[in-house]
């Protein structure tokens, strides 16, 4: 369920490296689904600069509003703006249509500090537990 | 989620679909954690005459009515549904997080009424509200009672499923529905029952929803002890000229006088959602005039509504004001209650 070629991060923010330095970024299956239905996202405004775990918008989902969390550390070079009118997106398309931003990723080593498919979903097994 | 001590379903689906049932079809709820408490012999119409907002002695058998409790200085206490079961025999039902405090609201005025018993079957019963323009429809096919003589806001023992029931046209989403009341043994079969006839089953996020299109309020949310019934704009559901009345005195000195305050609907204008504490400032964002008490998106109406305590010169329709969502004045506007309204057509 969770793509293998994806980076994923705690705050379940997933990151896929288009080249060596362009990074889209959107929020994954297990985030959507506790979120539930998306109405509202605001995403920072295109050329500004976002760092690696720092807030970079919020989601609004018909009970509440929640931080975005930055998976990596750059400079905006793209937002999706279907999300505008078409929130739900996020919620149908996590992976695909319901991306965020496009990034230009200013140390690709960040991604050592992300998680591969499978230790995101053992991660995710072990919040579980903890509830 | 936990909710007052009970384990609750926020959604089963999604809350869009959900809420969408519900105005199209048929919804369950699960409302068990709603109190259900009987109040009965010599003197229990009395013992009510003195602590609800509104005559339970002049009530007809089978009826119910809407109702705040006020304490002495006439904040509310709770809002409830009080039920005339039989001659002095009556079923009240207050919130699950106010169940206590109305029980001990209400032995603090059983003075001089020593043979009322007052007794809280709410863990060995179940409440279940089907809610939607098919909701009739759908339970008429498991109930030994003919529906359309129930109208709304009339109740009365019935067969449903096989197990007697007490059987309420009342509800919580602005749709015509009824709310069961039966033993909590033969909840799951009438559930499972409901659910293969068509209707969609629903958790706390879709009746908040729902009942915020409604425009009905929350006690917690948008009523407290804080707040007293003519701010909340529950005028008709009080009569505080009853000597018996505990708050009456104090209600009638609020009517009396020039109010500082009272609860509206606003819809936003421009993109944002107004949450629960959100600031309310002026039509300019200068200066903060109230609070949101509810608020959110509304699935039905396409659009992002609330509710919330203005100064009293900010209240009139039309009014521009903004909503302080995240530090940024946001315009919303003055509408009319309740934002949703039901055709009756059907």
């Amino acid at each position: 369920m969770n793509p293998d070629e994806l980076s994923y991060s705690k705050e379940h923010e997933w990151v896929r490296m288009e080249s060596d330095d362009v990074a889209v970024v959107g929020i994954t299956d297990f985030a959507q689904d506790s979120l539930g239905d998306v109405v509202f996202v605001e995403l920072p405004e295109v050329e500004s600069e976002v760092g690696q775990f720092d807030k970079m918008g919020e989601i609004e989902s018909v009970k509440a509003v929640s931080d975005l969390y930055s998976p990596v550390s750059g400079s905006v070079l793209e937002r999706n703006e279907a999300l505008v009118d078409s929130p739900e997106l996020v919620n149908d398309s996590p992976y695909e249509d319901g991306w965020m931003l496009r990034v230009a990723v200013d140390d690709d080593s960040e991604l050592g500090n992300l998680m591969s498919a499978s230790e995101y979903e053992a991660f995710l097994e072990s919040e579980d537990q903890g509830h | 989620m936990q909710f007052a001590g009970w384990e609750m379903p926020v959604r089963f689906g999604g809350i869009i679909a959900e809420s969408k049932a519900v105005r199209t079809n048929a919804g369950l709820f699960d409302v068990s954690h709603m109190g259900r408490v009987e109040i009965r012999g010599e003197g229990a119409g009395k013992l009510l005459d003195r602590v609800l907002s509104v005559q339970a002695s002049r009530m007809r058998i089978g009826r119910a009515r809407y109702n705040v409790i006020c304490d002495e200085s006439g904040g509310i206490i709770d809002d409830c549904i009080v039920y005339r079961l039989g001659g002095e025999r009556f079923l009240l039902v207050p919130n699950a997080s106010n169940t206590d405090t109305v029980l001990a609201w209400l032995d603090r005025w059983t003075q001089g009424l020593e043979s009322v018993q007052i007794a809280n079957l709410t863990a060995e019963t179940a409440m279940i509200a089907c809610q939607g323009p098919n909701a009739a429809a759908l339970l008429q096919q498991l109930a030994d009672y003919d529906l359309s003589k129930l109208r709304p806001f009339r109740a009365a023992s019935a067969t449903v499923n096989g197990a007697k029931s007490y059987l309420a046209r009342t509800g919580y989403t602005g749709e015509d529905g009824f709310e069961i009341m039966l033993t909590a043994e033969a909840a799951p079969d009438l559930w499972s029952a409901l659910v293969k006839l068509g209707a969609s089953s629903c958790g706390l996020g879709a009746r908040d929803v729902l009942r915020l299109e409604a425009g009905l309020l929350l006690h917690g949310n948008d009523m407290s002890a804080d707040v007293n019934p003519y701010e909340a704009a529950l005028d008709r559901f009080v009569d505080p000229d009853r000597e018996e009345y505990v708050a009456g005195g104090a209600l009638r000195e609020i009517r009396d006088s020039a109010p500082s305050r009272r609860i509206v609907g606003f819809s936003m204008l421009e993109r944002g959602i107004a949450r629960h504490d959100y600031a309310i400032l002026d039509g300019e964002g200068r200066a903060t005039i109230g609070r949101v008490t509810s608020g959110g998106p509304s699935p039905t109406l396409d659009m992002n509504i609330g509710l919330g305590y203005v100064q009293i010169r900010f209240a009139e329709l039309a009014t521009r004001i903004s909503i302080e969502i995240r530090g940024r004045p946001t315009a919303a506007e003055i509408v009319a209650l309740p934002f949703y309204r039901r055709s009756r057509s059907a």
